[in-house]
């Protein structure tokens, strides 16, 4: 039950928040801000008391939705959804405090469709019935679009529409593969369901399997996004809004790594083992393309939107290599980069809000005018480019030490691309907060609001970096039921803290 | 025809209908008076529905050998007359502050809804095409309703020609068939083709000629020519009716005609309809891209639409069947309800068919910009939307009879289409001011608003919870 509140509660205060803008802006945001609140705080319940319990699941909602199709509408949670879930509504939070000041026109309307995106990527991370897992993936399309294209940037139609097709294009294709084995599985047993759990016994020939695969990879792939299906996210991210490109780098990238790790490898066993070597090849190019062109940009929230193709092709390298502790290391990967991105773009968009340009070039020494603010530059920065005792250190390794046994080229050439993301890192530190203050200009510190928002993120990075287990543990059962059938490399996962 | 063995309770919706369109003559004889004729129309309308669901719903029979009053006819016979409601309510406001006499617009509105509803119980070439004339001959004066704007005049005389000569194919074509199995009835010319090995010559020739006469009714390609001209041309309640009414009554007809014949074995027919489905959703799309002009969109993207519809009539069978019926059901509603935000945005000298019209139209008249995003969205197929279950129902009936290459083109086809959607839309975000477009009187504005909000309630109450429609549908079609 607790399941289809976390989603309701969303969707509803999103219409709330829609309908008292025209009275009260302020209460608007409240609704929006209590809402994710609310829902936070329910998550946090359930992490804490799901440690108790033994198996997978931690809880399952299903009601029939279109039955003469084999429809349900079937939400379950384990421990990775109710990791993605506290991320989402944590990310949540601050995408609401960010736009306090920021969004000023059609308040109602923004918070609408932020709360619905929400509700969409809510939506994906719990639900067990592929249509429906289609359905919701498509819902937190529309109102993404409308963030983006309403409020973002200069250039933002054409972000906002290059976004759109990608996604609409590439999501088309998993569905026809969700028909696909809908039917074969309908055609061997007489049971037409989009159940997840039933169609995890269907038995396919490994042709079919390489074909249904490439539909489900096809959007994930194109979400996460794996090089060369990474052109709209640059645009999108840097046009977006502040909170839309938290969101887009924060959460949504994330639903792409969530349906590898939740519906590729599981469905597909042979299939995504046949390909594993090409993903992993084209996570290592991502890996550098990524970091290379990071280090090209000039504009602010374009740079970190290439640091993110560079992050997540760690992603993609973890989940192919096939091994419990590449899977650890990708899902901390998800969390801390959605962590640290995001606070960088938190801190792209208040100085954006400053002085109203994103060009590093032209910005330079802000540290003597905001020290609090430089300071939480340079621990996103450091935790980007894997400083250890920050959490993005702990991913990465835990990444790269799972590839080491799948290819070691591959390893050594993805180790590069941290050097790379060293180089990156210092340089946007280098450019927009050292060097000399241009003393005319100026420029406040963080606010309150903007303080409220950055340390707690401050906090998390160093504590996932410092105390990884609770997050291991939490999906430990998960990983360990994937590979129960798997060689795995035995390592001991005792022990508390950093490698 | 033994009219001895006629119910007359039987018959009652096309009676009702008739004697509706000549009360109307009566009445506008009498005294014009649109508010009354409109309420006749409206009634009548409603009658037939109330009748189809307290009556119809469980009485088979046929009218020998005209007319079969099936559950498949009963349920698309309801969904016309529904629409042409829909359709007169858009009507009354829009017409009403035209200057043109507007009281005979709803006697051809009732004909052609008549025809209409022929052209889907009928099972004999002779009905099919008393149907399809008094449908033809009603809209060629609707479409050329408001004579005072040359585009209206140019649209009617060019449907007027264009459906005279595929009529005449249509006719030869029955000719050419009945010369061969001499009989007019479907039944008997799907018993003949059973018991021949070999599709004579003359039957091929006739279903070639037939299939242009129907292929130009519903706009496919390549017969679609007109399709742009007139949707652009009509007023826009009438543009609404042919999207929906008018080309609703052919697609079910072909199912019938089809699946009477049992079309499906015969690979030259299925496969000449494969590539017509093919290129209509190619060329509707690709020529919808480079259109500026709402009304044109529409036009190409129901070309389209059609050729989506075509995965579902040849898959046949009874998924197939249900298929159609769901797709018809939303495909009436999203497109009365996106003509209908054209129509109530018009003002006395023009429709609001320019994409500038629509500049900001979020942010000036918000209700009506959300009504037009959902139906925007739901002819792209989006869920949370009925065009998205219509559509998937539409797969699904295709991969069930393996037809994976048109399901391949619907879905490439579904992206190309989404880039003109979303230019609609996009449009009506932005944040430019655009010009005031809404003259109608403030009672006009909320009867055609109240439409607009049930068309749109329906369709999205369509795409969240589907069950209902389609356990009706089941029912209908058992």
């Amino acid at each position: 039950m607790i399941l289809i509140l976390f989603i309701v509660i969303l969707m509803v205060a999103g219409i709330l928040a829609w309908m008292v803008a025209r009275t009260s802006e302020t209460l608007a945001r409240w609704i929006s801000l209590s809402a994710l609140l609310v829902t936070f705080g329910l998550s946090v319940y359930v992490w804490k008391y799901q440690s108790s319990l033994e198996g997978q699941w931690i809880a399952q909602f299903i009601l029939p939705w279109i039955p003469s199709f084999g429809i349900s509408f079937s939400l379950a949670l384990d421990g990775l959804s109710l990791l993605m879930l506290m991320l989402t509504f944590f990310l949540g939070i601050f995408s609401v405090l960010i736009s306090w000041n920021e969004i000023k026109e059609r308040v109602g309307f923004f918070h609408f469709n932020l709360l619905w995106v929400l509700a969409g990527i809510t939506g994906v991370f719990l639900t067990m019935d592929l249509f429906l897992f289609y359905f919701f993936w498509e819902v937190m399309l529309i109102p993404m679009y409308f963030l983006i294209g309403i409020w973002g940037h200069e250039n933002r139609r054409y972000a906002a529409f290059k976004f759109f097709i990608f996604t609409q294009a590439s999501g088309l294709l998993m569905l026809l593969a969700i028909l696909g084995l809908y039917f074969i599985h309908g055609g061997q047993t007489g049971i037409f369901t989009f159940d997840y759990f039933q169609l995890l016994d269907t038995d396919l020939s490994l042709d079919v399997a390489r074909w249904l695969m490439l539909g489900f990879l096809a959007a994930f792939i194109v979400k996460l996004p794996v090089v060369p299906f990474h052109t709209w996210l640059p645009d999108a991210h840097s046009q977006a809004p502040t909170a839309g490109s938290l969101i887009l780098a924060g959460l949504l990238l994330k639903t792409g790594a969530y349906g590898l790790i939740r519906f590729v490898v599981p469905l597909f066993p042979e299939a995504s083992a046949e390909i594993a070597p090409w993903a992993m090849l084209l996570g290592v190019v991502g890996i550098l393309y990524g970091a290379s062109l990071a280090y090209a940009q000039t504009d602010l929230k374009r740079l970190v939107a290439y640091t993110s193709v560079s992050h997540m092709g760690f992603v993609i390298l973890g989940v192919f290599a096939f091994n419990e502790i590449a899977m650890q290391g990708v899902v901390m990967q998800i969390i801390t980069h959605g962590i640290s991105t995001g606070a960088l773009f938190v801190i792209a968009g208040t100085i954006y809000e400053r002085i109203h340009m994103r060009d590093i070039s032209a910005m330079s020494g802000l540290w003597k005018k905001a020290p609090f603010m430089g300071t939480v530059g340079l621990v996103f920065v450091l935790a980007s480019l894997g400083l250890p005792g920050l959490g993005n250190f702990v991913a990465e390794f835990l990444t790269l030490i799972g590839t080491w046994p799948a290819s070691h080229v591959l390893t050594i050439l993805a180790t590069i691309g941290i050097v790379l993301a060293t180089a990156y890192s210092l340089r946007l530190m280098q450019k927009v907060f050292l060097e000399k203050t241009e003393e005319s200009r100026s420029f406040t510190d963080f606010s309150l609001r903007e303080k409220i928002i950055v340390i707690p993120m401050v906090v998390l990075i160093i504590w996932l970096g410092l105390f990884p287990q609770p997050v291991m543990n939490t999906v430990k059962k998960l990983i360990a039921n994937q590979f129960n059938t798997e060689e795995t490399i035995i390592i001991e996962s005792d022990d508390d803290g950093v490698q | 025809m033994e009219f001895s063995n006629i119910n007359i309770i039987d018959v009652l919706p096309g009676m009702f209908l008739v004697t509706a369109s000549l009360l109307a003559v009566l009445s506008i004889a009498i005294k014009r008076n649109h508010k009354l004729i409109f309420g006749l129309t409206s009634g009548s309308l409603l009658a037939v529905f109330v009748y189809l669901l307290v009556y119809a719903s469980d009485h088979q029979f046929t009218v020998e050998p005209l007319f079969v009053i099936d559950g498949f006819g009963t349920f698309v016979t309801g969904l016309i007359v529904m629409s042409s409601l829909a359709v007169s309510l858009l009507s009354y406001a829009y017409f009403e502050q035209r200057e043109e006499r507007k009281e005979e617009y709803y006697i051809l509105l009732l004909l052609a809804t008549l025809g209409s509803d022929m052209l889907v119980i009928s099972k004999h070439f002779v009905s099919l095409f008393l149907g399809l004339e008094i449908l033809s001959i009603s809209l060629y004066a609707m479409v050329a309703y408001l004579r005072k704007r040359p585009r209206s005049d140019e649209a009617g005389i060019k449907y007027l020609i264009l459906a005279a000569l595929s009529s005449a194919f249509l006719l030869f074509g029955m000719a050419l068939i009945y010369a061969t199995v001499g009989s007019m009835e479907f039944k008997d010319i799907g018993n003949y083709l059973g018991s021949v090995s070999n599709l004579p010559i003359t039957m091929f020739a006739g279903f070639g000629l037939m299939t242009v006469g129907i292929g130009f009714k519903l706009g496919l390609v390549p017969f679609h020519m007109w399709t742009p001209d007139v949707y652009e041309g009509a007023p826009a309640p009438v543009t609404a009716f042919i999207a929906s009414v008018s080309k609703g009554g052919m697609v079910v007809l072909l199912v019938r005609f089809f699946g009477e014949i049992n079309g499906q074995n015969y690979p030259v027919i299925v496969l000449s309809f494969s590539i017509i489905a093919i290129a209509s959703m190619f060329t509707g799309n690709f020529l919808a891209l480079r259109q500026s002009n709402v009304k044109r969109i529409l036009a190409y993207s129901s070309i389209a639409h059609l050729g989506y519809l075509m995965v579902a009539f040849l898959a046949g069978g009874s998924l197939g069947t249900e298929a159609v019926c769901f797709y018809l059901v939303i495909y009436f509603l999203t497109n009365i309800g996106a003509f209908g935000v054209i129509a109530i945005l018009s003002d006395h000298e023009r429709d609001a068919e320019n994409l500038d019209d629509y500049r900001g139209l979020f942010w000036r008249h918000p209700k009506i910009a959300t009504v037009f995003t959902a139906m925007l969205l739901s002819l792209a197929g989006i869920p949370l939307t009925g065009g998205f279950i219509g559509k998937y129902y539409l797969i699904t009936s295709g991969i069930g009879a393996d037809l994976l290459l048109l399901i391949g083109t619907l879905v490439v086809n579904s992206v190309i289409g989404l880039y003109y959607y979303i230019k609609i839309i996009a449009v009506m975000f932005d944040k430019a001011e655009g010009s005031e477009t809404i003259a109608l009187r403030p009672r006009l504005y909320i009867i055609n608003l109240v439409t607009l909000f049930v068309l749109t309630a329906l369709m999205i109450w369509y795409g969240i919870y589907p069950q209902g429609l389609i356990d009706r549908i089941r029912d209908f079609l058992q």
